[in-house]
């Protein structure tokens, strides 16, 4: 994932306040945690000379509609359906030690992950550690993706 | 929630926890299964048509063709089997003990000689649920299972929660990967579990364990960090339970095998380690086992049309015997031998009459003589397959079809012989 520097190299750094954000910094920190779009910058988007940059930008945040209330993302296009996730989940471990926390099939559907067409999908994310007032910033999910397919935003 | 699972034939994982939504006789929607059995189980993109000479026919003209071809070779060869049943491999081994045939399967430019010490009982192995239950080191050398046995990590050698290894990967397991580049799967190792040995390294460094492991200097020609070996020497010595999934990558490099049976020696004199071939397809082993109780050997058999001998050597290997030229005739079942062997061995076997049985569209079809489709094994229908590890599953026939399974093919072609 781009870092804030990343992106605000990208933007058009004259502090234009148009988008609404006192500086391109400010923006930068909000379009990193997708409370913005790339086409919220009105230079960026309307400039012939920051087309390049407009279209790395939006390249970049393309996913967003797939976020889930805890921020995690899964970019089907690189899930290989492994499992690793269902299975290392300590969420998924608690609920189904015998089925999701062993290796095998889910056999509850208070699992987290669960995989779908040989994707995985995020249901009962009110579940995960990262949701609610008392969050840990769990990250067995990420760590164990051999393609890096999930992300938390 | 059902208790309906199914068993994948994607690879030779055969997972058994695959659960299936059905409608109007095709599989619309599976839970559990990884890419690559959805993208098996789901069906071909474009089915196998019956033909002979490459024009419609139906299926009677087409067996009938099939075992023409069959009986007015000499020294016809039976090759493939990776993706068939068990059944329909016994059904094979009788074909080429009557047609004094070739058999031979992929296992003979790829886990064979593995399987074959496994069988003759060289080397120590275990089933794939001692390793969950059970394994604290988990050694992948010249493999990469995150991609080639997706669901391998998940379900038996690093993540679960086993009889013995309640805490999971972080605290009871080690997952250690000896390759030539950085893999998926030593991503998910780490660099402390990441082991990168140059081209053609692999005997030397196994070697040099086995130094580290006597508590001697390991030394290599490429210098690889000495501590580092210590360390892994140390890591291994340690393991209760250890596995090694040999990969392809150890196999091609080494000239013999030798220096994998010294590892093995010696490991287990110091600690407890087993040997899991990390077979591709779903039934390539249970070709082995099928032929080895058969004749002793578990592939490159080439059979004496009046006494039913068993001949085996390398010269009787598909690669060789096709490179001799002495084949005159082939029946491919299963396989797609025209795509994966050497250039001028393949272009000969496609000048030869060639029979192709398969479910699916492929490039041997296209130079086949004749094709005869079959049904998607654990799919369309049953059948018994033998598991990486050499347990023995048992497959579900899930949707109907009036396809003949390939077993029923090769039945009547032997009928008809």
């Amino acid at each position: 994932m781009a870092s804030v520097m990343e992106i605000y190299q990208l933007l058009p750094k004259t502090n234009c306040k148009e988008c609404g954000k006192t500086t391109c910094m400010a923006f930068a920190v909000d379009l990193l945690a997708r409370k913005f779009s790339a086409d919220d910058c009105p230079p960026l988007v309307n400039e012939e000379k920051y087309k390049e940059n407009y279209d790395k930008l939006s390249g970049m945040f393309t996913p967003v509609a797939g976020v889930s209330e805890t921020g995690l993302i899964v970019h089907t296009e690189k899930c290989t359906g492994c499992g690793n996730c269902v299975v290392a989940c300590p969420v998924d471990v608690a609920a189904d030690p015998q089925g999701a926390g062993s290796g095998r099939a889910p056999t509850t559907d208070k699992v987290i992950f669960k995989v779908v067409d040989g994707v995985v999908t995020a249901n009962n994310v009110q579940e995960c550690r990262r949701f609610g007032e008392n969050i840990i910033l769990c990250v067995a999910c990420i760590d164990t993706c051999p393609t890096k397919a999930i992300e938390f935003v | 929630m059902t208790d309906n699972y199914y068993v994948c034939p994607g690879c030779a994982l055969l997972c058994d926890d695959i659960e299936v939504e059905t409608e109007d006789n095709k599989i619309t929607k599976m839970y559990t299964a990884c890419m690559k059995g959805v993208a098996r189980m789901k069906g071909c993109s474009s089915p196998l048509e019956c033909t002979v000479e490459q024009e419609a026919a139906d299926v009677d003209a087409s067996i009938e063709k099939a075992a023409a071809i069959l009986k007015d070779a000499k020294n016809p060869l039976i090759f493939g089997h990776g993706n068939s049943s068990s059944e329909a491999q016994k059904v094979a081994i009788e074909i080429a003990k009557r047609t004094g045939a070739y058999i031979d399967d992929t296992s003979s430019f790829c886990q064979g000689p593995i399987i074959e010490a496994i069988l003759q009982e060289k080397l120590k192995t275990c089933t794939l649920d001692d390793v969950r239950d059970k394994a604290d080191v988990t050694v992948f050398w010249g493999a990469d299972p995150a991609n080639s046995h997706p669901r391998h990590l998940s379900r038996y050698s690093y993540f679960p929660r086993g009889k013995e290894r309640q805490r999971g990967w972080e605290e009871d397991r080690t997952l250690i990967t000896v390759d030539i580049r950085k893999s998926d799967t030593s991503e998910i190792a780490g660099n402390s579990g990441f082991f990168q040995i140059p081209i053609k390294g692999d005997a030397e460094f196994m070697n040099a364990l086995v130094d580290g492991l006597s508590s001697k200097v390991p030394k290599t020609s490429f210098n690889f960090d000495k501590k580092k070996i210590l360390e892994l020497s140390n890591t291994l010595k340690k393991a209760k339970f250890g596995v090694i999934g040999v990969g392809l990558g150890l196999l091609y490099s080494l000239e013999e095998l030798e220096p994998l049976f010294a590892l093995m020696d010696k490991l287990n004199s110091v600690s407890n380690f087993h040997i899991i071939p990390m077979v591709g397809q779903y039934n390539m082993r249970g070709f082995n086992h099928n032929l080895f109780e058969e004749t002793g050997y578990i592939n490159r058999v080439k059979f004496d049309i009046e006494s039913g001998q068993a001949k085996h050597g390398a010269e009787y290997s598909v690669v060789e015997a096709l490179k001799e030229r002495s084949v005159d005739a082939a029946l491919v079942i299963g396989s797609d031998p025209l795509s994966s062997l050497p250039l001028p061995v393949a272009r000969y076997l496609a000048d030869i009459p060639l029979i192709d049985i398969d479910p699916c569209q492929n490039l041997t079809a296209t130079k086949a003589n004749v094709t005869i489709p079959c049904a998607l094994g654990g799919v369309e229908s049953g059948g018994t397959a033998v598991r990486m590890d050499g347990v023995e599953i048992e497959l579900k026939q899930i949707v109907e079809t009036d396809k003949l399974s390939d077993k029923e093919v090769l039945t009547r072609i032997m009928e008809a012989l």
